[in-house]
């Protein structure tokens, strides 16, 4: 009887501490969400709260009246996303199926020379003066896709880790002794049986793209390649930025800047997608975080 | 049998096909890895854009030097001091949630709040930096406007006020992070044995108890590792964290400016390239050092867990 109780006692406290900081956790998101429907006045006057003393859509009306602006944004990050992933997760596959072959000759060496980008790199500055001195990546789109993500260790080991557990030699072995070439049997044989192990680094890739804000801030100046992190940059450090964004169309160029409010729907603008996709992503999400800890 | 195929075997794996299919990642770490550490030399150049990089003089050990006399000490104190900071509080509080976590027993409430605690950790430091700033800007943040004025004391111009900011960081850090790291320590509690607790259970160990003499010790191991892997790592800050969080405030810098965020400032704002390729070779060499050190260590203890 009393340890029934004892254990009932932990569960309402662990039910109760949980939603507490669960509550805690999420409060700072929701103060953006309300601030980007406070009205511009009462936000000035009273500052960003939970109860403001009178609501509006302006933020938002004005930021769709600047849409083209944040569209073009929105596209370039969507492109730079699906791109950056896709070319990711096929390169990141292509070098770690040979690294998991047991008969490959190189194997040990190509390992080697994955892991040792885990340990030493030759930090920023070198790699900065690279792309911009000899791949002139500076101001092109590519500068937003390919330097830093495309191919990571960390993913390379755990695609890896994946085939040398989970891919048996003897089907490798029949094919070759059907005739199948290395090619037809990676695109025939393994990427079918590699869906699970895709799906987590496609996850973390994408994720990495859409949240990236380093490669803009360091290979891009010109307004026009902004994707929405950068542009939320921007807009952070000069609110009047989005009234360059677009022509007089109505005389909005002209219309007053609810430039306080208008930050914060941006920043909810640029949290939306992953907010919407959240549920479906989380259990691979999880999944992918236990696998990757435990072995990367 | 099975040898006999595996030796055949041998024969129809030709190193060529297979090379091939690894080529374009090959040659994508060649480029984005490998060239770049040749690189470090930038460290010993007086750089100059009109020279470029190989034409610009030689200075030997002049940048290093100038930093070490500058700003090596505030920048490397700060990184190892805050990523001690995170190392311990965040494991404390990560664990503290995992157990609490197990301990509800019922998959939806689990689901509900894992989701909660993972959210932020799925935003940009972009907009972290933003929803920081709702808090903490003078005229209208949060802070001053509602808390201050509700339990007295004056306003604080956050963004340029150091002291409280190794606070803020920190707190920060553990609301990004603590729903991310506690989700491997669930999945270690998940591999403990039911029938431990169920024993103890029938010895009249309370829950408390358990949890002090069975869950915590079967941690150790876990715990022992990250944070092994995370001394390893030291060296290295969330630039993000110390960028966006305090909007680059330079009234801060004493108290948030860390090794990445120093290079990031010598290369894009000051334009020393010579002084921050020097600050980055030091962060990459002694990087490398802990690293290889800290996974001796780990082999020492579990060969399984080891990195190589």
């Amino acid at each position: 009887m009393f340890k029934q109780t004892d254990e009932k006692r932990f569960r309402i406290f662990s039910t109760v501490f949980l939603s507490l900081l669960t509550i805690i956790t999420l409060l700072p998101i929701i103060l953006i969400v309300i601030a980007s429907f406070t009205d511009e006045k009462s936000l000035l006057s009273y500052g960003y709260s939970y109860f403001p003393k009178a609501w509006s859509l302006n933020a938002y009306v004005y930021l769709i009246n600047q849409s083209k602006l944040i569209m073009k944004a929105y596209g370039i990050t969507v492109f730079v996303t699906a791109v950056g992933t896709v070319t990711s997760v096929l390169v990141t596959t292509m070098l770690a199926y040979p690294m998991s072959r047991k008969n490959f000759k190189y194997r040990h060496l190509l390992s080697f020379f994955v892991f040792f980008t885990m340990l030493f790199n030759g930090g920023v500055v070198s790699s900065y003066m690279m792309w911009t001195n000899i791949f002139k990546i500076k101001n092109t789109i590519w500068a937003l896709i390919i330097p830093n993500y495309l191919v990571t260790g960390f993913n390379v080991f755990l695609v890896r880790n994946y085939y040398s557990n989970n891919v048996p030699d003897a089907i490798i072995e029949s094919a070759q002794i059907d005739g199948a070439t290395e090619m037809r049997i990676f695109w025939k044989i393994i990427i079918p049986l590699s869906v699970p192990t895709i799906a987590t680094i496609s996850l973390f890739t994408a994720l990495c793209y859409w949240n990236d804000w380093l490669n803009g801030l360091y290979y891009i100046t010109k307004s026009e390649l902004f994707g929405i992190q950068n542009l939320l940059i921007k807009i952070m450090n000069n609110v009047q930025f989005l009234k360059s964004g677009s022509s007089n169309y109505l005389g909005v160029g002209n219309m007053n800047l609810p430039g306080t409010s208008v930050r914060m729907a941006m920043a909810v603008i640029g949290i939306l997608p992953i907010v919407i996709i959240y549920p479906f992503i989380q259990k691979y999400f999880i999944k992918g975080v236990i696998v990757g800890a435990v072995k990367g | 049998m099975k040898k006999v195929v595996s030796k055949n075997n041998r024969g129809l794996t030709k190193s060529g096909p297979l090379l091939l299919i690894a080529l374009p990642g090959i040659v994508y770490l060649i480029i984005n890895n490998y060239i770049p550490m040749f690189g470090v030399f930038l460290a010993f150049k007086d750089y100059s854009y009109v020279k470029g990089i190989f034409g610009s003089d030689w200075n030997g050990f002049d940048n290093f030097k100038y930093l070490f006399r500058q700003d090596a000490l505030l920048i490397v104190r700060n990184t190892i001091l805050y990523n001690l900071a995170f190392i311990v509080i965040g494991t404390v509080c990560a664990i503290l949630v995992a157990i609490l976590m197990c301990e509800l027993g019922e998959r939806f409430r689990v689901k509900i709040f894992q989701s909660s605690l993972l959210l932020p950790n799925l935003l940009s430091w972009v907009v972290i930096g933003f929803i920081g700033y709702a808090f903490l800007n003078a005229d209208t943040g949060f802070i001053n406007k509602t808390i201050i004025r509700l339990f007295g004391g004056s306003e604080v111009a956050w963004y340029t006020t150091p002291k409280p900011w190794p606070f803020i960081l920190i707190l920060v850090y553990l609301w990004k992070n603590v729903g991310y790291s506690s989700i491997i320590y669930m999945a270690s509690i998940a591999g403990i044995d039911k029938s431990i607790f169920e024993a103890a259970k029938i010895d009249g160990a309370k829950k408390i108890e358990q949890i002090r003499y069975i869950t915590i010790p079967m941690l150790k191991p876990t715990v022992v590792i990250l944070t092994l892997m995370a001394v390893g790592r030291i060296f290295y800050s969330d630039f993000g964290l110390f960028y966006q969080v305090p909007m680059n405030s330079g009234a801060l810098y004493d108290v948030t400016q860390t090794i990445d965020t120093y290079v990031y400032h010598g290369l894009m704002e000051l334009k020393d390239i010579g002084m921050a390729a020097a600050a980055a070779l030091y962060q990459s060499v002694v990087g490398f050092v802990l690293v290889v050190t800290a996974n001796a260590v780990v082999r020492k203890i579990d060969r399984e867990n080891a990195l190589f």
